[in-house]
Protein backbone atom coordinates (compact mmCIF):
# COMPACT_ATOMS: atom_id res chain seq x y z
CA UNK A 1 0.00 0.00 0.00
CA UNK A 2 3.01 2.35 0.94
CA UNK A 3 4.88 2.02 -1.96
CA UNK A 4 7.38 4.42 -2.40
CA UNK A 5 5.86 6.25 -5.53
CA UNK A 6 2.76 6.98 -2.76
CA UNK A 7 5.08 8.20 0.24
CA UNK A 8 7.12 10.64 -1.91
CA UNK A 9 3.73 11.89 -4.27
CA UNK A 10 2.25 12.15 -0.33
CA UNK A 11 4.99 14.11 0.77
CA UNK A 12 5.41 16.19 -2.62
CA UNK A 13 1.40 17.68 -2.64
CA UNK A 14 0.90 17.80 1.03
CA UNK A 15 3.99 20.09 1.31
CA UNK A 16 3.77 22.02 -1.47
CA UNK A 17 0.14 22.66 -0.34
CA UNK A 18 0.97 23.33 3.09
CA UNK A 19 3.49 26.28 2.16
CA UNK A 20 1.53 27.55 -0.74
CA UNK A 21 -1.58 27.75 1.76
CA UNK A 22 0.69 29.87 4.45
CA UNK A 23 1.42 32.60 1.73
CA UNK A 24 -2.17 32.65 0.79
CA UNK A 25 -3.48 32.80 4.28
CA UNK A 26 -1.27 35.42 5.03
CA UNK A 27 -2.96 37.45 2.30
CA UNK A 28 -6.41 36.43 3.13
CA UNK A 29 -6.05 37.78 7.23
CA UNK A 30 -4.18 40.95 5.95
CA UNK A 31 -7.59 41.35 3.71
CA UNK A 32 -9.72 40.21 6.33
CA UNK A 33 -8.40 42.25 9.28
CA UNK A 34 -7.97 45.73 7.53
CA UNK A 35 -11.31 45.74 5.06
CA UNK A 36 -13.87 43.63 6.96
CA UNK A 37 -14.47 39.70 6.31
CA UNK A 38 -17.01 39.35 4.23
CA UNK A 39 -15.57 40.18 0.59
CA UNK A 40 -12.25 38.54 1.84
CA UNK A 41 -14.23 35.10 2.62
CA UNK A 42 -16.06 35.53 -1.24
CA UNK A 43 -13.04 36.36 -3.06
CA UNK A 44 -11.13 33.17 -1.29
CA UNK A 45 -14.74 30.86 -2.25
CA UNK A 46 -14.10 32.43 -5.61
CA UNK A 47 -10.78 31.59 -6.38
CA UNK A 48 -11.20 27.79 -4.61
CA UNK A 49 -13.93 27.46 -6.89
CA UNK A 50 -11.62 28.22 -9.93
CA UNK A 51 -9.52 26.56 -8.66
CA UNK A 52 -11.06 23.30 -8.57
CA UNK A 53 -12.50 23.96 -11.95
CA UNK A 54 -9.15 24.06 -13.36
CA UNK A 55 -8.59 20.65 -11.83
CA UNK A 56 -11.81 19.31 -12.68
CA UNK A 57 -11.53 20.44 -16.68
CA UNK A 58 -7.66 19.65 -17.21
CA UNK A 59 -7.32 16.69 -15.17
CA UNK A 60 -9.24 14.01 -17.00
CA UNK A 61 -8.38 15.50 -20.15
CA UNK A 62 -4.50 14.83 -19.43
CA UNK A 63 -5.35 11.26 -18.66
CA UNK A 64 -6.20 10.64 -22.44
CA UNK A 65 -2.62 12.15 -23.37
CA UNK A 66 -0.18 8.81 -24.24
CA UNK A 67 1.44 7.66 -20.80
CA UNK A 68 5.11 8.21 -22.08
CA UNK A 69 4.73 11.41 -23.66
CA UNK A 70 2.81 12.89 -20.42
CA UNK A 71 5.30 11.00 -18.15
CA UNK A 72 8.46 12.92 -20.06
CA UNK A 73 5.91 16.58 -20.38
CA UNK A 74 5.20 16.12 -16.70
CA UNK A 75 8.52 15.05 -15.83
CA UNK A 76 10.63 18.11 -17.53
CA UNK A 77 8.14 20.28 -15.97
CA UNK A 78 8.45 18.88 -12.14
CA UNK A 79 12.54 19.19 -13.08
CA UNK A 80 12.11 22.76 -13.82
CA UNK A 81 10.29 23.62 -10.91
CA UNK A 82 11.13 21.45 -8.40
CA UNK A 83 15.04 23.33 -9.56
CA UNK A 84 13.34 26.71 -9.21
CA UNK A 85 12.38 25.75 -5.68
CA UNK A 86 15.46 24.25 -4.56
CA UNK A 87 17.21 27.14 -5.76
CA UNK A 88 15.56 29.53 -3.95
CA UNK A 89 15.54 27.69 -1.24
CA UNK A 90 19.65 27.21 -1.60
CA UNK A 91 20.09 30.85 -1.63
CA UNK A 92 17.25 32.06 1.24
CA UNK A 93 19.51 29.02 3.40
CA UNK A 94 22.91 30.39 2.24
CA UNK A 95 21.52 34.55 3.07
CA UNK A 96 21.65 35.05 -0.46
CA UNK A 97 18.37 35.66 -0.35
CA UNK A 98 16.00 37.68 1.89
CA UNK A 99 13.94 35.08 4.07
CA UNK A 100 10.22 34.74 2.93
CA UNK A 101 8.88 36.47 6.22
CA UNK A 102 4.98 36.01 6.81
CA UNK A 103 4.87 39.07 9.43
CA UNK A 104 6.64 41.77 7.04
CA UNK A 105 4.19 40.41 4.12
CA UNK A 106 1.56 40.98 6.64
CA UNK A 107 2.40 44.71 7.60
CA UNK A 108 3.55 45.56 3.81
CA UNK A 109 0.03 44.45 2.83
CA UNK A 110 -1.83 45.99 5.88
CA UNK A 111 -0.51 49.01 5.36
CA UNK A 112 -1.19 48.82 1.60
CA UNK A 113 -4.90 48.13 2.33
CA UNK A 114 -5.40 50.88 4.36
CA UNK A 115 -4.41 53.42 1.90
CA UNK A 116 -7.20 52.87 0.07
CA UNK A 117 -10.83 53.86 0.46
CA UNK A 118 -12.89 51.44 2.20
CA UNK A 119 -16.13 50.55 0.06
CA UNK A 120 -19.73 50.87 1.55
CA UNK A 121 -21.36 46.37 1.05
CA UNK A 122 -19.24 44.88 -0.84
CA UNK A 123 -15.62 45.78 -0.72
CA UNK A 124 -13.72 45.37 -4.58
CA UNK A 125 -10.51 45.95 -3.24
CA UNK A 126 -10.61 43.25 -0.56
CA UNK A 127 -12.27 40.58 -3.00
CA UNK A 128 -9.81 41.09 -5.77
CA UNK A 129 -6.71 41.14 -3.79
CA UNK A 130 -7.89 38.00 -1.44
CA UNK A 131 -9.15 36.41 -4.90
CA UNK A 132 -5.29 36.73 -6.83
CA UNK A 133 -3.89 35.84 -2.95
CA UNK A 134 -5.03 32.12 -3.26
CA UNK A 135 -5.60 32.02 -7.02
CA UNK A 136 -2.06 32.68 -7.72
CA UNK A 137 -0.45 30.19 -4.48
CA UNK A 138 -2.89 27.98 -5.57
CA UNK A 139 -2.20 27.59 -9.26
CA UNK A 140 1.17 26.03 -8.10
CA UNK A 141 -0.53 23.46 -6.12
CA UNK A 142 -2.93 22.73 -9.22
CA UNK A 143 -0.17 22.26 -11.38
CA UNK A 144 1.83 19.84 -8.99
CA UNK A 145 -1.70 17.77 -8.15
CA UNK A 146 -2.60 17.41 -12.08
CA UNK A 147 1.10 16.64 -13.24
CA UNK A 148 2.14 14.22 -10.00
CA UNK A 149 -1.40 12.94 -9.54
CA UNK A 150 -2.24 11.81 -13.09
CA UNK A 151 1.58 10.96 -14.08
CA UNK A 152 1.42 8.11 -10.87
CA UNK A 153 -2.65 7.04 -11.81
CA UNK A 154 -2.64 8.88 -8.26
CA UNK A 155 -5.39 11.76 -9.16
CA UNK A 156 -7.91 11.14 -6.20
CA UNK A 157 -4.97 10.32 -3.77
CA UNK A 158 -3.22 13.97 -4.78
CA UNK A 159 -6.41 15.58 -4.40
CA UNK A 160 -7.64 14.30 -1.31
CA UNK A 161 -3.87 14.94 0.52
CA UNK A 162 -3.84 18.57 -0.88
CA UNK A 163 -7.76 19.18 0.72
CA UNK A 164 -6.25 17.72 3.72
CA UNK A 165 -3.31 20.53 3.97
CA UNK A 166 -5.86 22.83 2.98
CA UNK A 167 -7.93 22.33 5.88
CA UNK A 168 -5.48 21.70 8.15
CA UNK A 169 -3.51 25.15 7.65
CA UNK A 170 -7.05 27.01 7.36
CA UNK A 171 -7.57 25.33 11.10
CA UNK A 172 -3.89 26.20 12.33
CA UNK A 173 -4.31 29.88 10.56
CA UNK A 174 -7.50 30.77 12.73
CA UNK A 175 -5.91 29.21 15.80
CA UNK A 176 -2.56 31.04 16.10
CA UNK A 177 -3.85 33.90 13.58
CA UNK A 178 -0.68 36.20 12.81
CA UNK A 179 1.80 33.81 13.71
CA UNK A 180 2.26 32.17 10.32
CA UNK A 181 6.20 33.66 10.66
CA UNK A 182 6.49 30.55 12.74
CA UNK A 183 6.09 28.03 10.11
CA UNK A 184 9.30 26.60 8.92
CA UNK A 185 8.67 27.51 5.92
CA UNK A 186 12.28 27.39 3.73
CA UNK A 187 12.79 23.97 5.17
CA UNK A 188 9.58 23.02 3.75
CA UNK A 189 10.17 24.48 0.60
CA UNK A 190 13.67 22.88 0.27
CA UNK A 191 11.77 19.42 0.90
CA UNK A 192 9.21 20.08 -1.55
CA UNK A 193 12.17 20.65 -3.85
CA UNK A 194 14.15 17.65 -3.34
CA UNK A 195 10.44 15.56 -3.95
CA UNK A 196 9.78 17.91 -7.10
CA UNK A 197 13.00 17.13 -8.87
CA UNK A 198 12.86 13.33 -7.79
CA UNK A 199 9.69 12.76 -9.31
CA UNK A 200 11.03 15.02 -12.18
CA UNK A 201 14.10 12.93 -12.77
CA UNK A 202 11.54 9.46 -12.29
CA UNK A 203 9.20 10.35 -14.78
CA UNK A 204 11.71 11.87 -17.35
CA UNK A 205 13.27 8.80 -16.89
CA UNK A 206 9.90 6.57 -17.58
CA UNK A 207 9.35 8.88 -20.44
CA UNK A 208 12.46 8.42 -22.00
CA UNK A 209 12.00 4.59 -21.31
CA UNK A 210 14.73 4.32 -18.94
CA UNK A 211 14.62 1.10 -16.98
CA UNK A 212 15.49 2.08 -13.20
CA UNK A 213 17.10 -0.51 -11.18
CA UNK A 214 14.44 -1.72 -8.59
CA UNK A 215 11.78 0.13 -9.88
CA UNK A 216 9.80 3.01 -7.57
CA UNK A 217 12.78 2.08 -5.03
CA UNK A 218 14.92 4.74 -7.16
CA UNK A 219 12.78 7.48 -5.67
CA UNK A 220 14.02 6.92 -2.40
CA UNK A 221 17.58 6.95 -3.97
CA UNK A 222 16.86 10.39 -5.56
CA UNK A 223 15.25 11.66 -2.11
CA UNK A 224 18.72 10.99 -0.23
CA UNK A 225 20.94 12.36 -3.60
CA UNK A 226 19.08 15.39 -3.81
CA UNK A 227 18.87 16.11 0.01
CA UNK A 228 22.69 15.30 0.25
CA UNK A 229 23.42 17.12 -2.77
CA UNK A 230 21.21 20.36 -1.18
CA UNK A 231 23.14 20.40 1.65
CA UNK A 232 26.40 20.41 0.16
CA UNK A 233 25.42 23.36 -1.71
CA UNK A 234 24.19 25.71 0.72
CA UNK A 235 28.05 24.72 2.50
CA UNK A 236 29.78 25.44 -0.98
CA UNK A 237 27.51 29.00 -0.76
CA UNK A 238 27.56 29.87 2.69
CA UNK A 239 31.63 29.52 2.04
CA UNK A 240 31.62 31.79 -0.45
CA UNK A 241 29.73 34.32 0.52
CA UNK A 242 31.05 34.32 4.59
CA UNK A 243 30.48 38.20 5.21
CA UNK A 244 26.65 37.39 4.39
CA UNK A 245 24.30 36.94 7.47
CA UNK A 246 23.16 33.48 7.25
CA UNK A 247 19.77 33.30 7.23
CA UNK A 248 19.63 29.71 8.66
CA UNK A 249 20.96 28.82 12.22
CA UNK B 1 -4.50 55.28 -29.85
CA UNK B 2 -3.41 51.43 -29.42
CA UNK B 3 -6.59 48.52 -30.31
CA UNK B 4 -7.37 46.71 -27.69
CA UNK B 5 -6.77 43.18 -28.51
CA UNK B 6 -9.84 40.41 -28.42
CA UNK B 7 -10.70 38.45 -25.48
CA UNK B 8 -9.43 35.16 -27.08
CA UNK B 9 -6.52 36.46 -27.83
CA UNK B 10 -5.44 38.11 -24.89
CA UNK B 11 -6.83 34.67 -22.96
CA UNK B 12 -4.21 33.42 -25.45
CA UNK B 13 -1.62 35.78 -24.79
CA UNK B 14 -2.14 35.80 -20.88
CA UNK B 15 -2.05 32.01 -20.87
CA UNK B 16 1.30 31.98 -22.66
CA UNK B 17 2.87 34.41 -20.43
CA UNK B 18 1.66 32.51 -17.50
CA UNK B 19 3.82 29.21 -19.36
CA UNK B 20 7.10 31.27 -19.90
CA UNK B 21 7.12 32.90 -16.83
CA UNK B 22 6.74 29.65 -14.81
CA UNK B 23 9.08 27.89 -17.14
CA UNK B 24 11.41 29.95 -18.15
CA UNK B 25 11.46 33.31 -15.87
CA UNK B 26 13.94 34.57 -14.42
CA UNK B 27 16.38 31.23 -14.87
CA UNK B 28 16.31 30.51 -18.60
CA UNK B 29 19.44 28.31 -17.75
CA UNK B 30 17.61 25.94 -15.38
CA UNK B 31 14.98 25.66 -18.76
CA UNK B 32 17.59 25.25 -21.36
CA UNK B 33 19.24 22.71 -19.13
CA UNK B 34 16.49 20.51 -18.72
CA UNK B 35 15.81 20.62 -22.40
CA UNK B 36 19.76 19.56 -22.96
CA UNK B 37 19.77 16.93 -20.34
CA UNK B 38 16.39 15.41 -21.99
CA UNK B 39 17.86 15.74 -25.28
CA UNK B 40 21.06 13.72 -24.28
CA UNK B 41 19.18 11.04 -22.20
CA UNK B 42 16.87 10.17 -25.09
CA UNK B 43 19.91 9.88 -27.04
CA UNK B 44 21.27 7.72 -24.70
CA UNK B 45 18.20 5.67 -23.71
CA UNK B 46 15.95 5.29 -26.86
CA UNK B 47 16.12 2.04 -28.36
CA UNK B 48 16.87 0.28 -25.12
CA UNK B 49 20.80 1.32 -25.58
CA UNK B 50 22.97 2.53 -22.79
CA UNK B 51 20.33 2.06 -20.04
CA UNK B 52 23.07 2.13 -17.34
CA UNK B 53 24.62 5.80 -19.00
CA UNK B 54 21.07 7.07 -19.06
CA UNK B 55 20.73 6.04 -15.18
CA UNK B 56 23.82 7.93 -14.01
CA UNK B 57 23.67 10.69 -16.54
CA UNK B 58 19.58 12.10 -15.71
CA UNK B 59 20.62 12.24 -12.34
CA UNK B 60 24.04 14.08 -12.97
CA UNK B 61 23.05 16.42 -15.49
CA UNK B 62 19.85 17.84 -12.84
CA UNK B 63 22.64 18.35 -10.51
CA UNK B 64 24.91 19.85 -12.38
CA UNK B 65 21.92 22.35 -14.05
CA UNK B 66 21.12 23.66 -10.13
CA UNK B 67 25.02 23.68 -9.78
CA UNK B 68 25.75 26.23 -12.67
CA UNK B 69 22.48 28.53 -11.84
CA UNK B 70 23.74 28.72 -8.29
CA UNK B 71 27.15 29.68 -9.52
CA UNK B 72 25.61 32.27 -11.54
CA UNK B 73 23.67 33.62 -8.69
CA UNK B 74 26.72 33.46 -6.69
CA UNK B 75 28.81 35.59 -9.16
CA UNK B 76 25.62 37.83 -9.05
CA UNK B 77 25.27 38.57 -5.75
CA UNK B 78 29.31 38.76 -5.27
CA UNK B 79 29.27 42.33 -8.06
Amino acid sequence: MFSPGVVVLVGAVFLACTVEMVEALTIVLAVGHTRGWRSALEGVGAALIALAALVAGFGPALVHVPLNWLRLVVGGVLLIFGMQWLRKAILRSSGLKAMHDEDEIYRRKVAELKVEHAAVGRDRVAFVVAFKGVFLEGLEVVIIVLTLGTSAHRMSLAIVVAALAVVLVSTAGVVVARQLSRVPENAMKTSVGVLLVTYGTFWTGEGLKITWPGNDVMLFVFVVLYAVVTWLLIQLMRRAHPNVDSAVS
Amino acid sequence: MATRSSLPVRLLKGFAMFWWDFLVGDTPELFAAVVFTIGVVALLSLDGHFNAASVIALPTLAVFALAISLWRASRAAGK
